[in-house]
């Protein structure tokens, strides 16, 4: 009968389909942060094509990193909020630095491009705080005498999900403003007292450049790709500065990792002429004790390519790649803190790669 | 008099509001169909079909998702399709008027209208957990309990249909319920229960809210049923809340698939009753 | 059909094994949908118990929602809920009866059908198109043109005022609401104007017998006949509602706020959930979120029981006045 036939060939089709889904090869998988997901997706795509090992990340915010790999969901996670030493030593984790970038304020102002407009960290505090509301405000007007303002209500946008460039935003801002410390305070989700919110740094800077009048934060290859009006910041040397690989190396470049247990390190507001303030790194947490041992293996030797392979990548998108120094401190780290994977390839390995 | 032309008036005015009303209607429609193929139709392309969900900032396609989504659709009306179809038998059949059936049948209708979060919540819960990962089966539980109320209202309501006369010539000759059931009853309604079936996959296929916290998403091709797995409306969610423009138009080259799919389903389902007839024709 | 049964007592044993499995099977298949169901409702329950336990009422009462704190309240997003499916029901319920009135007592035939259907393909939109029309298309709209002249029309009023005030900004609850009356509107309508169909022909034909005007008829027959009925759809629309995640999601603004405006952006449960819960770190605020979750559950399990109960009072009354 044909309905016989048919169902012959139906159970055909879904054993065929189940037994490719066993035979798939497995992806790396990782979760977290959407600040460094511009490089990571472009590192992904590069080391497929290489090395047909897929890397699987969702950017679904530094928050949802930590959860995901305290639940061991996924292999890695990734967060720009390094976790305390006590926190990372009760969950069982491991953490390192993979890349570091900068955090910038956008604007959706009629008639300011990019690095026109120039803001403080106390400003931008205000603003978020509620306290200055139309873009035209003496304040605001004072730092940017040639701007033509425009009488229009600022909608500020900020992190509705859990984020590291949240955490980086308002640890700054805290740092700027006392009143923001107290009233709203640091972490990687706060009680944000007006505004709207968007997920990802993608939502934020979709929002901003959807509503007229709006400020956002985003890192700054976000702002770069989309070409959204970004601001210049004064930074604690009291110099206007603008985003840029250069301003972030420069924040970048007094940091001591080397006295950093758990690399726990924050990078806002650092001194120097051309450093830009709102700089930070992006972090990955493996388990010491991985429940899976290959699966960790494979993401660090992802990790491992990356370092060795993807700087130009990296500053293509005006990321910067972590220094040498600090690259030879994190493998070390792999090796002594890391139980029961393969060790990582050697630098005779690079060659064949 | 004054009153008459007062009554005649309100009747007026009512009647066209109603009349503005069904335009407003319509027009959101429109405005809604318009948006979607004049957007959509700029990203349609072969490229669509046979590349990959980019990293932003490249062009790519969609065919990971469009997999993902068809994939996880069939199994999860593999699941829910059976399990609805013998819920449904049992409704029209065995349990016709007991109470018990009462309650199922109400506790049906819930389902029906309850919102697909909570079954996304559920499943995570259940499978997600348990299993330590995310994974396309979990995302395919998740449409296939969605798709069971539905399942098991319009089987009931097709079987039902049948006539009496053809169940009971059946039973006089000495069959069993079964064999009345399963030789005469779904022949005669089967075009109905593919209509149902058709109207499941249509629901079910749009999902998004459930498959967010089962499936989750996944950037390359998987054919592997035990991890994440690209999906159509994750993909939507993700792209068009981005700020890269060569997303935002996947999303809604993706949108614009999806809907034309899902109303190709409806119109087909709605073609096959009215063609047919509920009982397959055998008037 | 095979009489073997009648000659061999094998064969017919055979088949009584089989209608004891055939039916069994489809039993345990209906009892799923009853398990389905208390599954749900006890998976709900657990989860959210380490949040009812630790904030007791003032989880209800509370509108602060810090992560960092770890402070959590429902107040923000049960508001949003109500306040976005009120907005919407109260645009959807005038334009649902105006559809279902028009389709029934006005369309010519010919129109009947294709209008019918193209308002059915409404409800088969899936609602992340409505989500993103809203933020794309809708939303600018509003923004620009809409809200201003709303803020200055309605704005100064003394006490609706106040709901019309603040910043433009083109999302919100107001925008959300608007959203889900769209797609709600062809829920209600199917459902009144099955309802107005049952209505029967002679309550109908007697009024119009005495001199009544189609408007009149409708008003004063259709209408309190099919009350139940009505309410029975209405509330299957509010159900909706209530539980519509991506539509909303897209266009509410993201914020545990309850402002005074309806121009300000909001949040509701589904969308909180929506956007939250894969990133929820800390046991606490996971069983915040599936406690919003339980929240829902239990408020439209409520509604959508007693929408049905109601219909299925109007559908027992339609069959027995045959």
């Amino acid at each position: 009968m044909k309905s016989r036939r048919f169902s012959r060939v139906l159970i055909a089709m879904l054993s065929a389909a189940a037994v490719a889904g066993v035979v798939q090869a497995a992806d790396i998988s990782g979760a977290g942060a959407t600040f460094p997901y511009p490089i990571y997706s472009k590192w992904a795509d590069a080391y497929k094509q290489q090395t047909g090992v897929g890397l699987n990340y969702q950017s679904i915010g530094s928050g949802g990193g930590i959860k995901q790999i305290k639940a061991k969901t996924v292999t890695f996670g990734a967060t720009d909020m390094p976790l305390k030493p006590d926190d990372l030593k009760d969950a069982g984790l491991v953490q390192f630095p993979m890349i570091i970038g900068g955090v910038v304020p956008v604007v959706n102002v009629k008639g300011v491009q990019a690095g026109q407009m120039v803001l403080t960290g106390a400003l931008v505090a205000s603003i978020y705080l509620g306290d200055i509301t139309k873009w035209n405000d003496a304040r605001i007007q004072k730092l940017n005498p040639k701007l033509a303002l425009p009488a229009s209500t600022i909608a500020p946008i900020y992190r509705s999900d859990g984020s590291g460039t949240n955490f980086l935003f308002s640890h700054y801002l805290s740092q700027s403003s006392p009143t923001f410390k107290d009233k709203v305070g640091e972490n990687t989700s706060v009680q944000w007292p007006t505004g709207i919110g968007a997920k990802g740094n993608e939502g934020v800077a979709n929002m901003t450049a959807q509503t007229d009048g709006a400020i956002g934060y985003v890192e700054y290859a976000y702002a770069k790709q989309t070409k959204m009006a970004y601001c210049d910041l004064i930074n604690s040397a009291g110099k206007s500065v603008a985003p840029s690989g250069e301003s972030f190396q420069a924040a970048a470049g007094n940091a001591d990792w080397a006295h950093a247990p758990g690399y726990y390190l924050i990078l806002t507001d650092q001194p120097g002429a051309g450093s830009w303030p709102i700089t930070g790194a992006s972090f990955i947490l493996v388990y010491a004790t991985p429940p899976d041992t290959a699966a960790t293996g494979a993401a660090l030797k992802f990790f491992d390519w990356a370092y060795r392979n993807g700087a130009k990548m990296a500053a293509d998108l005006d990321y910067v790649p972590l220094p040498d120094s600090l690259i030879k401190q994190v493998r070390a780290t792999w090796k002594s803190d890391i139980k029961g994977v393969p060790a990582m390839a050697s630098a005779s390995d690079a060659k064949r790669m | 008099m004054n009153r008459r032309l007062l009554r005649k008036l309100t009747n007026f005015v009512a009647l066209g509001l109603s009349g503005l009303a069904t335009a407003v209607g319509l027009f959101f429609l429109g405005a809604i169909l318009w948006t979607l193929v004049s957007r959509g139709l700029a990203g349609m392309s072969w490229v669509l079909f046979t590349a990959m969900t980019p990293p932003p900032g490249s062009s790519g396609g969609l065919l990971n998702a469009i997999y993902g989504s068809v994939v996880m659709t069939v199994i999860g009306l593999l699941i829910g399709g059976p399990i609805g179809m013998l819920a449904g038998t049992y409704l029209a059949e065995y349990g016709r008027t007991s109470p018990v059936s009462s309650v199922i049948r109400f506790v049906n209708d819930v389902l029906l209208s309850a919102p697909s979060i909570i079954v996304g919540l559920f499943v995570y819960e259940l499978l997600v957990i348990r299993m330590g990962h995310f994974s396309a089966i979990a995302g395919a539980v998740a449409l296939g309990i969605i798709a069971i109320p539905v399942t098991v209202r319009t089987t009931e309501d097709m079987l039902n249909l049948v006539p009496q006369g053809m169940k009971d010539a059946s039973t006089a000759m000495g069959a069993y319920p079964w064999r009345t059931i399963t030789s005469v009853i779904y022949p005669a309604a089967r075009s109905g229960i593919v209509t149902g079936l058709l109207l499941a996959v249509a629901r079910i296929s749009g999902e998004t809210a459930p498959l967010l916290f089962t499936a989750l998403n996944n950037q390359f091709w998987s054919t592997n049923l035990n991890a994440p797995m690209a999906n159509l409306p994750v993909v939507i969610f993700q792209f068009a809340l981005s700020p890269y423009p060569n997303w935002q138009q996947l999303a809604w080259s993706g949108a614009l698939l999806i809907t034309l799919s899902i109303l190709v389903l409806s119109i087909t389902a709605r073609i096959v009753v009215s063609r047919l007839g509920p009982s397959g024709g055998n008037r | 059909m095979n009489t073997a049964a009648a000659i061999d007592p094998r064969h017919a044993a055979g088949q009584r094994l089989r209608e004891r499995l055939f039916r069994a099977a489809t039993l345990v298949a209906a009892l799923l949908v009853l398990t389905l169901l208390g599954g749900v409702a006890v998976s709900l329950a657990q989860g959210a118990w380490p949040a009812f336990a630790h904030f007791k009422l003032h989880f209800l009462t509370s509108e602060v929602w810090n992560p960092v704190t770890d402070q959590y309240g429902a107040l923000a997003a049960v508001y949003g809920t109500v306040m976005t499916s009120v907005i919407a029901l109260a645009m959807a319920i005038p334009v649902s009866f105006g559809i279902a009135i028009f389709l029934t007592e006005l369309a010519p035939v010919w129109m009947k059908r294709p209008v019918g259907i193209a308002v059915e393909l409404l409800a088969a939109v899936p609602s992340i198109i409505y989500g993103i029309w809203g933020l794309f298309v809708l939303a600018p709209v509003l923004q620009r043109h809409v809200q201003p002249w709303l803020i200055d029309t309605l704005g100064p009023l003394p006490l609706v005022g106040r709901l019309f005030q603040g910043p433009p900004f083109g999302i919100g609850i107001l925008t959300a609401g608007i959203v889900l009356a769209i797609m709600v509107v062809p829920f209600i309508s199917a459902v009144t104007r099955d309802v107005f169909e049952t209505v029967p022909d002679v309550l109908k034909e007697s009024g119009y017998g005495l001199g009544a005007t189609t408007w009149e008829v409708i008003w004063q027959v259709v209408v309190p006949y099919a009350r139940t009925g009505m309410i029975g759809g209405i509330m299957l629309g509010l159900g909706r509602a209530l539980g519509e995640t991506m539509a909303v999601t897209f266009v509410i603004g993201n914020a545990h706020r309850i402002g005074s405006s309806l121009l300000a952006p909001g949040t509701t449960i589904s969308a909180a959930i929506a956007n939250e819960f894969t990133e929820a770190v800390g046991d606490l605020y996971t069983s915040s979120l599936v406690a919003l979750g339980a929240l829902l559950f239990l408020i439209t399990f409520t509604v959508i029981a007693a929408a049905r109960f109601m219909l299925l009072r109007l559908e027992r009354r339609a069959l027995s006045s045959v």
